[in-house]
């Protein structure tokens, strides 16, 4: 009767280690498989962690895409296994008006109310609305900053004076010459990369880089008082939210007075 | 003479012949709609859209992205039912000898050890056929911890199709490892003791319509059938009594049908014939 016991209870200790071992195998490859955070999704795409958990990996948005600008991560791209990605510099987005890539999403992982707008009852798509990423200018290796004239960037971007504008500067060296320099707006750029695939660089000096990646967050310690605007995004917080650390549990120490004997 | 050879060799490999004719078709279908536009069976078979309108997925898929805690829309849910539904009717595990192609690399294996008679000689690794089914609970477990399909991420059946569509990558080395796994380390390993996904069909094809029949009184206790079987647990009533192959896990491939030399195995309806025996009698 014991004998039968710890045979079961051995053999019941031996299936729960197997599944442990091979859980956490599992489980430790996955998690760093999903973890790319430079990877640029197609437009509509919720934000990573959200579309890395809808996407069925079925490749309908790649079938839509007319440019062939969408692939499905292979095993050796170093993306999560199976979803969909796009390499500007390769092939840009080319912002159709239609947008057929993110009706055909099954699961929506590609958030079709991202992309539209509702006018009289009416879903329309606006392509302007994606945020697939942001481009970022490397202002070393862009000639413009040179001092030579290339507008490659400007020229070729659909929102041209609205995600990329030009700055005018003095050019100091020659002292008689303006300078053109590219600026983003991160409010209009929709991370296409028209920019990026047109840039004249051997590598590219303006690049599109996921908007979690490449974009800061004030929070809420610093407001525009000078817009009456920027108070809404303090609606709903509470109090005054302060740093804590560990030295700020100590009061205050009067550095001026303290220890000074004023005999 | 040659007619009837002819004959003889359609009745020996006839559902061999459709199965190979369905997953080649399958895969024609949706390679043609990636490189040239089909719209007859678009996506893949994680999800795909039939004639553009019908939204068909994998439940399978379907439930680990459930297991996430993400809303899922409604064409995924649709599709799954329908293919649940599907299976569930015609018998869950023909998915696994009819449609997917990982199916074509494992019986190539079979074929092989049968051929070289590595039964014989090969060192014998006993595993249990009910892996898969552990594997299938792990992966909802994962999939729900780390927020994504876990199964997914690493499915070879996915690699395998996907990179017969959309470019192979590195999928290769899954389709040259499950080769290798079932022809020298595990007889049927892949898909007869590991493939969560086989499981999962075997659990929804539990109730299906399509059965074999044995009928005892035939049999001649040649064991050809178990022999060629993949599943060879599933005819446990070989030469002992008549009656339906009753367990899901039994693909319908047909392979112990047509090896059959005396009309001891049938397809026939499940309940129907059955419930139509006893009021008859």
């Amino acid at each position: 009767m014991d004998k039968n016991r710890r045979a079961f209870l051995v053999s019941m200790a031996q299936n729960v280690a197997i599944a442990a071992t091979g859980g956490f195998l599992w489980s430790a490859y996955v998690d760093e498989a999903k973890a790319a955070p430079l990877t640029l999704r197609p437009p509509g795409a919720r934000k990573e962690d959200e579309f890395i958990s809808l996407c069925i990996k079925c490749g309908l948005c790649v079938e839509a895409c007319p440019y062939d600008t969408l692939m499905l991560a292979k095993p050796g791209d170093h993306k999560p296994l199976g979803t969909p990605y796009f390499i500007p510099r390769d092939i840009p987005c080319y912002m159709c008006d239609d947008i057929p890539c993110v009706p055909p999403c099954p699961t929506g992982a590609l958030d079709i109310k991202s992309v539209t707008e509702e006018k009289n009852g009416e879903l329309i798509f606006d392509i302007t609305k994606m945020r697939m990423g942001v481009a970022i200018v490397d202002m070393k290796s862009c000639i413009a900053f040179w001092g030579i004239q290339c507008d490659a960037c400007y020229r070729a971007c659909p929102l041209l004076d609205q995600a990329i504008y030009m700055e005018y500067r003095k050019n100091e060296r020659t002292g008689k010459h303006a300078k053109l320099l590219p600026v983003v707006d991160p409010d209009y750029c929709t991370g296409c990369g028209l920019c990026e695939h047109a840039c004249v660089t051997e590598i590219a000096a303006i690049k599109v880089l996921p908007r979690d990646v490449a974009l800061g967050k004030v929070g809420k310690h610093y407001v525009k008082g000078w817009e009456k605007s920027d108070e809404e995004r303090l609606r709903g917080s509470s109090g005054i939210e302060t740093t804590v650390t560990e030295r700020s549990k100590k009061s205050a120490v009067d550095t001026l007075n303290e220890g000074i004997d004023f005999e | 003479m040659k007619g009837s050879t002819l004959s003889n060799f359609w009745k020996k490999y006839r559902f061999l012949i459709i199965r190979r004719l369905t997953q080649i078709t399958i895969l024609i279908l949706y390679i043609g709609a990636n490189l040239w536009g089909w719209k007859i069976l678009q996506g893949n078979l994680s999800s795909s859209s039939l004639f553009e309108t019908i939204p068909l997925a994998d439940p399978y898929a379907v439930l680990q992205i459930f297991a996430t805690g993400s809303l899922i829309a409604a064409d995924a849910i649709i599709g799954a039912i329908i293919i649940a539904l599907f299976y569930a009717a015609i018998g869950g595990r023909a998915f696994c000898s009819y449609v997917c192609p990982v199916n074509m690399v494992t019986d190539l294996a079979n074929y092989l050890r049968r051929k070289w008679k590595l039964d014989k000689y090969e060192k014998k690794w006993w595993a249990s056929r009910n892996i898969r089914y552990w594997v299938m609970g792990l992966s909802f477990i994962l999939s729900f911890i780390l927020g994504t399909a876990a199964f997914e991420m690493v499915s070879p059946i996915s690699m395998t199709h996907r990179g017969l569509i959309f470019g192979m990558g590195f999928g290769w080395a899954a389709i040259v490892t499950i080769f290798l796994f079932d022809l020298f380390i595990l007889k049927n390993g892949w898909c007869g003791h590991i493939c969560p996904l086989g499981g999962f069909y075997s659990l929804i094809g539990k109730y299906n319509l399509f059965r074999v029949r044995h009928n005892q009184p035939n049999c001649t206790l040649c064991m050809k059938c178990k022999e060629v079987c993949p599943e060879k647990e599933v005819l446990y009533m070989i030469g002992k009594k008549s009656q339906f192959v009753d367990m899901g896990e039994c693909t319908l491939c047909g392979r112990c049908v047509e090896v059959c030399d005396d009309d001891a195995l049938e397809f026939s309806l499940h309940y129907f014939v059955k419930k139509g025996e006893k009021d008859e009698t």
